[in-house]
């Protein structure tokens, strides 16, 4: 087993380079990705490698680049998109809703469209507006698409790869907040498939669900809530459509209390959902509704107060507070 | 009125007309096989709005006035170009080999399809507006990457031109020099919004601003389209890059059967198009100058007769399909909600289900 450390950003970088090492038709397309290497670098040196026709630097328009991309998955071709940020990928919307998601079904299966679509989503970068955003509630609710996120370097490294490989639509979330944070990475064998959630922490008294920049945020209020005698299962969603229920039923069996954590706001979002249908399905063995510890029903802050925005170590174990005193 | 950069090759009357820089290259029987498509898409569009009359289609989208767009451009496709339609390209359809039954099996709402598109190279229908645009281009960049010697053609009409995703379009493919050409269907109405009102400049003048040729063919002109298209194609192929052609033509009929066109458009204006019919010119222009014949003209409209009744029969016999088939190709592989969708259904014992 090869491990090595390195950070999200470079991770998404050594999986791309090997999903277009090993086949021939991926593509990457974006705006400044070239000699750029992207904004946040993730595509770092790609182009140099593998030529101009290869990585792509996209005029500015992202309607364009992801329906180009439909246009390319139809001559067989599988294009990974990078929309610069979560705030940019509006313009695209419909692209995403009315042919990405609906072309393979609209063709009987004739038409694959086998694209990625990165989207560098959430905040705690201190950015100025549209930087910042969670959009991925939008996707999940679009039957055709699925959604993913990682949130650590080897998720990163491998997962990216998988949604190259995999044959429906991806819209690959990346938590800019932890773009250079280091982590190990296993260039040998992947963790898990791509729609599995993770158990990241066991524990028996709660179990809290997150994913992308949440589950670090997450973890570290189980450290918190442990040396106060509760202990916190922490769950990484990983796939948000679809979602993995598997591991929450197991995990909620056993604590009976749930808290979901995420920086997007909370009506009809991914957190609603977890609550939805675990409730649905462990009615019985719930021991207090489901909390959603979220962003507030305001559009994103400017960021010199986006960490009362975003939920933190605290917010986190007052939902875990609340779900334990529940009576 | 129209301007004296329209290309015409043959006038309302049949009279052909000399060009500078463009030449009718079609044989007799040529032109007679563009007529014969011409009569037969006019008859099953005919047809359809009938069927739909008679509440047997959800809607129509006739294409009556624009028979030579889009035979003349259609025709001049080779089998491995690749077509990106909207929604009124029946005489495309036509020329792509695209059975009719298969182009009212959306209108039947029996599917949001209709027919293989990579089996006749002609995607399925497009309904919200410019977005198969830019399907065009992307295509026509993987078949730049392939090295391969094919054009892509994509169809809109002067509303759709407002649209960003048609606009991209162009920035896209003048920036790649893709090998794809825009067919604009101007037919002066977008419903009920004239031509006007989406541009105050002839609309093939956009094409110089993205930096690519643009032209304004006839629409009715069933030789100019041909000849026009057929150049910008080769050009395609040839990496000359795009090329923008606005097919001057008009829509005899509604927007679809749901529109009633006397609500915004005077009488006068489409006797004045009748006059400029794409298929009485071609007819007329055969008769005197290649002297086809009355019976000729008469083995065309009954082929188109025995067409449209088989049409009628083929669409009739259409049924909705099982609804368990909704979970099919919803995506490339298993979903859960997907498949407990599909479970739910038929434990509801819904009529057909299989198994």
């Amino acid at each position: 087993m090869t491990t090595t450390t390195m950070t999200m950003a470079k991770a998404l970088n050594e999986g791309l380079r090997r999903a277009m090492e090993k086949d021939k038709r991926v593509l990457l397309m974006g705006e400044d990705i070239g000699k750029l290497g992207g904004v946040f670098r993730i595509t770092d040196g790609l182009q140099k490698d593998f030529g101009e026709d290869r990585v792509i630097d996209a005029p500015l328009a992202e309607s364009a680049i992801v329906g180009t991309a439909v246009g390319l998955a139809v001559r067989g071709y599988r294009t990974v998109v990078e929309i610069q940020f979560d705030g940019f990928v509006y313009p695209a919307f419909d692209q995403i809703v009315s042919q990405v998601a609906k072309l393979h079904k609209r063709t009987d299966g004739v038409y694959t469209m086998g694209l990625v679509i990165r989207l560098p989503f959430q905040g705690g970068i201190g950015a100025i507006e549209h930087h910042s955003e969670s959009p991925e509630a939008y996707f999940v609710h679009t039957a055709g698409l699925r959604v993913v996120a990682c949130s650590t370097p080897n998720d990163a490294y491998w997962m990216i790869q998988q949604s190259i490989e995999h044959d429906d639509p991806i819209i690959f979330c990346e938590p800019k907040s932890r773009y250079w944070e280091k982590g190990e990475v296993d260039l040998d064998n992947p963790p898990r498939g791509l729609f599995d959630a993770q158990v990241r922490r066991a524990g028996s008294d709660v179990t809290v669900v997150a994913y992308g920049a949440m589950v670090k945020t997450a973890l570290r209020a189980a450290e918190a809530a442990a040396d106060e005698g509760v202990s916190v299962e922490v769950i990484d969603a990983r796939s948000l459509s679809p979602l993995d229920l598997g591991p929450m039923i197991t995990s909620l069996e056993k604590t009976g209390r749930l808290v979901v954590v995420q920086e997007a706001t909370r009506t009809a979002s991914v957190g609603s959902e977890i609550v939805a249908e675990l409730s649905e399905r462990c009615f019985y063995s719930l021991r207090a509704p489901g909390v959603r510890v979220s962003g507030y029903h305001v559009p994103y802050p400017p960021s010199r107060i986006e960490e009362e925005f975003r939920p933190s170590v605290d917010r986190v174990l007052d939902g875990i507070d609340r779900v334990m005193g529940f009576e | 009125m129209i301007g004296e950069e329209l290309i015409q090759l043959l006038t309302p009357e049949g009279q052909r007309v000399h060009h500078p820089e463009y030449e009718s290259s079609l044989s007799g029987e040529e032109i007679f096989s563009f007529y014969r498509d011409m009569v037969i898409i006019r008859r099953l569009c005919n047809e359809a709005t009938s069927l739909q009359r008679q509440g047997q289609l959800a809607l129509w989208a006739p294409l009556q006035g624009q028979e030579a767009a889009q035979i003349g451009a259609g025709r001049a496709l080779e089998p491995n170009d690749f077509t990106f339609p909207s929604y009124r390209e029946h005489g495309i359809a036509w020329t792509r080999g695209v059975p009719p039954a298969d182009m009212l099996r959306i209108f039947r709402a029996t599917t949001n399809g209709g027919w293989d598109p990579q089996r006749y190279r002609h995607s399925v229908p497009t309904v919200v507006l410019g977005n198969q645009a830019l399907h065009a281009v992307g295509y026509a960049m993987g078949v730049q990457r392939d090295g391969a010697e094919e054009a892509v053609m994509t169809f809109f009409g002067d509303g759709a031109s407002s649209q960003g995703d048609v606009l991209e379009s162009f920035v896209w493919a003048a920036s790649f020099n893709a090998p794809v050409v825009f067919i604009l269907q101007n037919n002066q109405w977008a419903i009920s919004e004239p031509s006007t009102l989406q541009a105050k400049i002839p609309l093939y003048h956009r094409a110089h601003g993205f930096g690519f040729p643009g032209f304004r063919v006839d629409g009715n002109d069933v030789l100019a389209m041909y000849e026009v298209t057929r150049r910008a194609l080769e050009n395609a192929r040839a990496g000359g890059g795009p090329t923008l052609i606005e097919a001057y033509t008009y829509r005899m009929g509604a927007h679809t059967t749901s529109d009633d066109p006397t609500r915004y458009r005077i009488d006068a204006e489409v006797e004045m198009w009748k006059h400029r019919d794409p298929v009485e010119r071609t007819k007329a222009l055969l008769a005197r100058e290649f002297k086809v014949k009355r019976p000729a003209f008469d083995e065309v409209a009954a082929e188109a007769e025995t067409l449209a009744l088989q049409l009628r029969d083929d669409v009739l016999a259409m049924d909705a399909p099982d609804p368990i088939t909704m979970f099919d190709h919803a995506y490339a592989e298993s979903h859960p909600l997907v498949e407990e969708g599909r479970r739910e259904m038929m434990e509801l014992g819904v009529s057909g289900a299989r198994s």
